[in-house]
């Protein structure tokens, strides 16, 4: 009988603090366990008694890589208990502020966090050193994507520019046009990432998924939708909850979701790419082919090509939605509030976020609740795991747990969003 | 384009963290010197952010609150074109974002650090939840901010 531990106190490149558990014993992984152990964070009761006016404002601070996905969320969550109807140049200007998040933090997963994973570095500091030009390239796409939602939010990191009805304030046309010289480099850069990144080892897996994301009728989704699979899901957001449900799950302090027919799904870009590339424009549908994919991915590894693919829509998009801007007249719609119930969903970088709000006749909020994708994936997380410790029980410890962090940061996981450092233990037995 | 600002002051911090405000305090202290060609900056600390901000100036000025084993309020100054930043004064806070010291890691591989970087750490004493500053780190601030007037002198010449 073997019997072995290997233990990583830390693994970095990933937003959030937990470990992950794995026992092998007589060559057979026997357990795995992606362990939270950051408390919870209690945003869901610190939304109770205040003003529907200030979730955005609060719910935005659950993380500083996706504010904008939980401001989005929420406001359309809220709007549909007011009855508002955002339209126009206000809804392009949500999609706008959108693709600025989906291009900062997409830039950085790909270059800071993953890409090392790939060309055996222990973190782009090192892999610096051999590719300048590409760690460069990086840090300009994710100060571009920062100067997006800057310039919409009013900062980068927690914009305070967004509200119920629509914004505080609106740029003007000419406020946004210095944004297309530099928008116009970036969809260079990522057409140049998604090809670099292509060439990546990616490890032969197309394990099964239930990928699960909006689906709007005539775009790639940001805020709207219905909510598809690849295996017939196809409801309104608002049935969210009749068919997810949370569970708690012993060995850790964040909820489990899933699907309450099939068990774990898999939400994010490859979820997206995989519901949606018909959606996309056929430029970047020709990056994605002259990468090597199809219109279907399901190699978790792969995902850091989508995720450039991705990039390279939200900078398409955003120089579409520069080109078509017009002032709005009004930068919200208003309404009184009322009591209601009403349910959101908008595609985080990482995946579908949904969120419920019940408030009173004053807008006081009574309840909400909130499921951020990386709670949704944890489970497909494990899964992956699993499958990675089965296949890859032959190498050496040090590999092995490369390759276990790695396939964790497919995810590009942000586990403070869930409820924070993930320490990696493997247990040989 | 605008030319390069002589010398960039950022000062790096959160609010509402006690101690970790030193540096925006320092930074603020400067500003309502109003300074010729001097440019203030209040910043969070993320390293590709530094990296392209440090981009609009010759001279760079960064002050950041430290953890450290010296006693609260006590000043260290570093000069990052010729020393790296000590690891167990700048230690990695995230697993996911990079501070200081990364930058200046990863601009010196990249050669695009500014010809003059120089790095003021305050030893804080009280990181948690909250405004105001400890009563040792306090004193600090002006001495930092007088410190750096004068190097901003010093490069005039």
């Amino acid at each position: 009988m073997s019997s072995k531990t290997i233990k990583v106190d830390y693994l970095a490149r990933v937003e959030g603090e937990g470990a992950l558990y794995i026992r092998i014993k007589d060559d057979r992984v026997t357990q795995v366990q992606l362990k939270i152990f950051e408390p919870p964070r209690f945003f869901e009761a610190f939304l109770q008694g205040r003003k529907y006016t200030e979730a955005p404002d609060i719910t935005a601070r659950i993380c500083g890589i996706c504010p904008v996905a939980y401001q989005m969320s929420s406001v359309h969550a809220l709007e549909q208990i007011l009855g508002l109807k955002v339209a126009g140049p206000l809804r392009e200007l949500r999609r706008l502020i959108y693709c600025g998040e989906w291009i900062e933090s997409h830039g950085l997963h790909v270059y800071m966090l993953h890409a090392p994973d790939f060309l055996g570095y222990a973190d782009a500091i090192q892999m610096a050193r051999d590719y300048p030009e590409a760690v460069k390239r990086g840090l300009k796409l994710k100060q571009i994507g920062n100067e997006l939602v800057a310039l919409v939010g009013g900062r980068e990191i927690h914009p305070i520019n967004v509200r119920v009805g629509g914004f505080y304030s609106v740029p003007r046309k000419k406020d946004l046009v210095p944004m297309v010289e530099k928008l116009k480099w970036a969809r260079d850069a990522a057409l140049e990432t998604v090809r670099w990144v292509s060439t990546f080892n990616f490890p032969p897996v197309e394990p099964e998924y239930e990928f699960v994301s909006l689906r709007h009728p005539q775009e790639y989704p940001f805020n709207e939708g219905r909510l598809v699979s690849n295996k017939g899901l196809d409801i309104a957001v608002d049935d969210f909850e009749a068919h997810f449900e949370e569970e708690h799950v012993p060995y850790t302090t964040a909820l489990h979701s899933i699907l309450k027919a099939r068990g774990a799904y898999y939400v994010g870009p490859m979820a997206r790419y995989n519901n949606n590339f018909d959606l996309l424009p056929p430029a970047v549908q020709a990056a994605a082919q002259e990468a090597g994919l199809t219109s279907f991915c399901c190699n978790p590894f792969q995902s850091i090509i989508i995720r450039s693919i991705e990039i390279l829509y939200a900078c398409e998009e955003s120089l579409r939605i520069i080109d078509q801007y017009e002032q709005p007249e009004r930068p919200y719609l208003e309404a009184e509030p009322r009591a209601g119930i009403g349910h959101g969903i908008s595609e985080a970088p990482r995946g579908s976020l949904y969120h419920r709000y019940r408030i009173d006749d004053q807008g006081v909020i009574q309840e909400a609740k909130i499921v951020p994708p990386t709670s949704q994936n944890q489970k497909t997380v494990e899964s992956d795991l699993y499958q990675v410790a089965v296949q890859n029980l032959h190498l050496p410890e040090d590999q092995l747990t490369w390759i276990c962090e790695q396939a964790i940061r497919n995810y590009d996981p942000c586990i403070s969003c869930s409820v924070h450092f993930l320490k990696l233990h493997l247990e040989r037995r | 384009m605008s030319p390069p600002t002589p010398t960039l002051v950022i000062g790096i911090g959160h609010e509402w963290r006690g101690d970790d405000a030193a540096a925006l305090l320092v930074a603020r202290h400067l500003r309502e010197q109003d300074c010729p060609q001097v440019l203030v900056r209040e910043m969070s600390g993320n390293a590709a952010d530094l990296l392209n901000t440090w981009q609009e100036a010759a001279a760079v000025m960064v002050v950041d609150a430290i953890h450290g084993p010296a006693a609260p309020g006590t000043i260290y100054r570093f000069d990052a074109q010729s020393e790296p930043l000590p690891a167990d004064l700048f230690p990695a806070c995230s697993t996911h974002a990079w501070g200081v010291a990364e930058a200046v890691a990863l601009g010196r591989i990249l050669q695009c650090l500014p010809p003059t970087l120089i790095i003021y750490g305050i030893v804080g004493q009280n990181f948690g939840l909250g405004t105001g500053l400890s009563p040792p780190v306090a004193p600090a601030i002006p001495e930092v901010a007088q410190r750096i007037l004068k190097e901003i002198e010093y490069l005039k010449r």
